[in-house]
């Protein structure tokens, strides 16, 4: 804890707004209650998520060194922020960018806090946020009052609150957009921080606003509620609105938004908002986290009955004159330039990578002679040096409009054009000016196993990888292929938004020879484009070290198969996913340990791979089970539901996907057991004797979710679903075989 | 001034173009297996693929190491991170003692085949809290007698330089260097004496 942490709240007095000053000195009391034992645990858990201040992994004391689990000796004195959650081990700190905006002293304060508090790096979430990593929890006030200071809050940065409202990065530049969206995110998320409407959800609450239906910018369709900017006439008036969709969200199984509201008009923006507050305080799972999120509500109601019950809930609002006051001034905004509107130049004297890098990374804005330029940062990082620059230049350049982007780069907006070679200039210097903005090479990829407590394999050390191969051929990868997206999560959760990759990546792990072998699961399908309009879906696990192999195959093909103009997303669905597993088939195969040693560790972390810092022990037996071979059937039973989907038969694709459920159930049962009943219901109610209610089958975080989703498809057996319903059980089909995988590998370990 | 606890030293390398960073990731991992550090080690972190970043980095609870690739100068970094009531030339004996130890160790790594080597006569010293120690010249003059009574001991009185210099925003740093290449095993037996 830093010696001058106590200083910096007389130092800043004058600086922060009063709402945020109180807000910290709260925060502040909570952790002293917290070290005086005067406050519970999960209370103090829940109250620090609210600021932001997040758990990382080995933070419950233990962590695997590759050879075996051992004890962190942290020196917390039985302190802790929370259950298993120790007082001293470093946590992340994330912090909210609403819609992405920032400015230049607002750039170098992050430089500062990480420099100082953390390890000189920032990193750009895929909701537009900063997070910081290796903080310690009492150094978090200071950092945040630093923060407060330049009008950054980490306020229900976490937790079970509106989370950062994010928005298009070009928002206000764009050719497409039907109006500037910026102000209406900026007033939502500021009416709704702290609002006491929002304080009792079940679970998180995500806000995204486009400029227009088609360009994917904002992922209007994953969120909770996304707002499509819309204008409609009304006596011969242009009247300014949005198209409002809710239910949306990734997470383990997918789903997309539900048209509510065709046309919102600007000043039922906000009290809608509150409305549909209040019906999912009301109305949504507070039990169950695993099916609380909004998502799940509207699911169960319908998106008619969630409207009307919205609209009852509306006509109870006490006016507020917050829902409009801001209205005049968003019709008034705008951003002024710099410098003068120029024009490009491209002289023969032009490096071929300053042409390479208008074309990927400049965007001409709406406006003419401006451009908007986006600043590639590897995996999402930026050092404190590059944050310092990044200001400085934003002061030259662009009077201070920069972004942050879902796809973890920034871009700075009203850029002249005639500024643009110095720019690149300067840029590459920093490392910042790579060419390949929203490129192949772009990978988008969650923390995992790097930092976060969830992730199973190392999606930062496969993007790396990925990042640097792709990198090395990026000018003589056709252009097709290089505009094809690449996402990465390091678990099912989808923080790296695999599922609406054009191929999308999340880990998983395999019990093989003994091992355990790091894997990544492959998804086709998704789309990006449409702001996010379709869902990809797994069609088999590889090896993590074969996943560039399996990269280069998929995008070979395309290369080969494609016919004119076809874009990826046509492809896949040509094609059939059948035809691509087969592709790659060879490659999902563990060679033995002494031919590939390489297999069994991870990119960029030499220890022998392990779940153990997922809280479960390892060092399986030499034997390999039956229950691989049977679970290996059942993933092939879950790829033809797939294929079912694929040729439209939803009801013989959900009934796959439940067949597969059940089969690896009863191949649990057997290994458990010695035999399993062949009576589904039978099967179904020794399942949940022998590992729902003995809490066997629970993964560690996601506890009996994947078991419930087993249950509810039998339940549901003699159902027609429909396309939708169908998908999402393959999905349910593919999680609940790798929790079957999961709970092998544990069972395995107390075997021996 | 406040007593100061946070604090950066860094050792820098010799000039190495066939040093390959990325072999400092399981020489790490292996660190944390053999407790082979004083502090409690909990971590790797790779930031090799940020331009002049930290680099490799071994996160410890007491403090970080880290083979740090900042202003594209090699380095191997030693970020102190917990207070204690010891006067500052003892702090800055103890963070020159880990960071000297680590580049010794470093040094006679069988993966770097020699390939990596420090000059003990650079190094750098970077205050890493900005309130209490703002890079203005008055911060830099009341440190300056505290840096010294410990540099003289290490390097010798008269023997070596010692600037500080940057941008007002930027942490309080003080460059220091020899006329010299002083090798690691001599700085650590100055030590030792000291």
């Amino acid at each position: 804890m830093k010696a001058s942490n106590h200083l910096w709240n007389q130092a800043l007095e004058a600086e922060m707004p009063p709402s945020l000053a109180k807000e910290i000195e709260a925060f502040e009391q909570e952790i002293a209650l917290k070290k005086a034992g005067k406050l519970d645990d999960k209370v103090f858990a829940e109250t620090r998520l609210r600021r932001g201040a997040y758990g990382q992994r080995y933070d419950n004391g233990h962590r695997h060194d590759g050879k075996q689990s051992r004890t962190l000796p942290f020196p917390s004195d039985g302190l802790t922020k929370g259950p298993h959650t120790l007082w001293d081990a470093p946590g992340m700190q994330r912090i909210k960018i609403p819609f992405g905006g920032v400015n230049a002293a607002q750039l170098e304060t992050m430089a500062d806090v990480a420099e100082e508090y953390s390890v000189g790096v920032a990193h750009v979430t895929t909701r537009q946020d900063f997070q910081l990593h290796y903080i310690h929890i009492e150094d978090t006030p200071a950092l945040m009052r630093r923060l407060a200071a330049v009008g950054i809050t980490t306020r229900e940065a976490c937790g079970n609150t509106v989370r950062n409202v994010t928005a298009c990065p070009l928002a206000g530049v764009c050719h497409d957009e039907v109006f500037d969206v910026t102000p209406y995110a900026q007033a939502l998320a500021g009416f709704l921080l702290g609002h006491p409407d929002c304080q009792n959800f079940g679970r998180k609450f995500k806000i995204a606003f486009s400029g227009c239906s088609d360009k994917p910018c904002a992922l209007v369709r994953i969120h909770d509620l996304g707002a499509v900017a819309a204008t409609r006439e009304v006596d011969g008036e242009t009247r300014r609105g949005f198209a409002l969709y809710v239910g949306g969200g990734l997470g383990t199984v997918p789903y997309q938004a539900k048209l509510m509201e065709e046309f919102l008009p600007e000043e039922e923006l906000l009290p809608t908002a509150q409305a549909i507050a209040r019906v999912f305080t009301r109305l949504g799972e507070k039990r169950n986290r695993n099916a609380a999120r909004l998502k799940f509500l509207v699911a169960k109601l319908g998106i008619d009955e969630f409207r009307r019950l919205v609209a009852e809930e509306r006509k109870t609002l006490a006016e507020d004159p917050a829902w409009t006051a801001y209205i005049p001034g968003a019709h008034a905004h705008t951003e002024q330039p710099v410098r003068p509107p120029g024009l490009v130049q491209i002289g023969a004297e032009s490096s071929e990578e300053y042409r390479r890098w208008l074309q990927s990374n400049v965007h001409r804005q709406r406006q003419s002679g401006y451009a908007a330029v986006t600043l590639t940062l590897p995996l999402g990082d930026i050092t404190s040096d590059q944050l310092r620059a990044v200001a400085r230049i934003c002061r030259t350049y662009v009077r201070e409009t920069a972004r942050t982007t879902v796809e973890q780069n920034i871009v700075l907006r009203w850029v002249s054009e005639s500024g643009l070679p110095q720019l690149h200039d300067e840029l590459s210097a920093l490392g910042l000016a790579e060419p390949c903005a929203g490129s192949i090479v772009d990978i988008t990829a969650c923390p995992g196993t790097d930092t976060c407590k969830l992730g199973i394999a190392s999606s930062r050390g496969l993007a790396a990888e990925l990042r640097s191969r792709l990198a090395e051929r990026n000018g003589a990868t056709d252009a097709i292929v290089r505009g094809l997206r690449v996402k990465i999560s390091g678990c099912f959760n989808s923080c790296g938004q695999h599922h609406i990759a054009d191929v999308g990546f999340y880990g998983v792990s395999r019990n093989r020879q003994g091992y355990t072998v790091p894997h990544f699961q492959v998804l086709l399908g998704g789309q990006w484009s449409n702001n996010a309009g379709s869902y990809g879906l797994a069609i088999g696990a590889v090896p993590s070290k074969r996943v560039p192999e399996v990269l280069d195959r998929i995008t070979n093909y395309y290369l080969e198969k494609r016919t004119s103009g076809e874009d990826f997303h046509s492809f896949v669905r040509r094609i059939g996913k059948g035809e691509f597993k087969t592709l790659i088939e060879d490659l999902s195969e563990v060679l033995p340990y002494a031919a590939a040693p390489e297999l069994f560790t991870d990119w960029g972390d030499p220890r022998e791979f392990t779940l153990g810092d997922l809280g479960v022990g390892e060092c399986a037996g030499e034997v390999v089970s039956p229950v691989e071979f049977q679970l290996a059937a059942c993933e092939r039973e879950a790829f033809e539901a797939q294929l079912h989907l694929e040729q439209s038969d939803p009801v013989r694709a959900a009934q796959t996907a439940y067949a597969s459920m059940l089969h690896a159930a009863q191949a649990l049962l057997e290994f458990k057991l010695g035999s399993s009943p062949e009576d589904a219901d039978e099967s179904v109610h020794a399942f949940r004797r022998h590992y729902y209610d003995t809490q066997v089958f629970f993964d560690p975080f996601a506890q009996g979710k994947f078991a419930d989703y087993f249950f509810a498809a039998h339940a549901q057996r003699d159902d027609s679903p429909d396309h939708e319903q169908a998908r999402r059980l393959v999905e349910e089909c593919q999680l609940f075989l790798e929790a079957a995988h999961s709970c092998h590998a544990r069972l395995l370990v107390n075997r021996t | 001034m406040r007593s100061l606890d946070h604090f950066n030293v860094k050792i820098f390398a010799q000039p190495a173009p066939q040093f390959d960073l990325a072999q400092a990731v399981p020489v790490f991992h292996r660190w944390i297996q053999e407790s082979a550090r004083p502090e409690l080690l909990i971590d790797v972190a790779d930031y090799r693929h940020v331009q002049a970043g930290p680099g490799v980095l071994l996160v410890g609870h007491e403090a970080n190491y880290s083979l740090d690739n900042r202003a594209a100068r090699l380095g191997l970094l030693y970020n102190r991170k917990l207070a204690s009531e010891d006067s500052l030339p003892a702090k800055l004996e103890q963070a020159f003692g880990a960071a000297l130890g680590a580049c010794a160790a470093l040094e006679a790594e069988p993966a770097f085949g020699g390939k990596l080597r420090f000059n003990a006569g650079e190094a750098e010293i970077l205050i890493n809290d900005r309130l209490l120690a703002p890079n203005t010249a008055a911060a830099v003059a009341s440190l300056l007698p505290e840096l010294r009574a410990f540099l003289d001991h290490l390097y010798g009185v008269s023997a070596y330089t010692a600037e500080s210099g940057g941008a007002p925003g930027e942490r309080l740093c003080v460059a220091v260097k020899t006329a010299e290449q002083r090798p690691v095993a001599w700085a650590l037996e100055r030590l030792r004496r000291a």
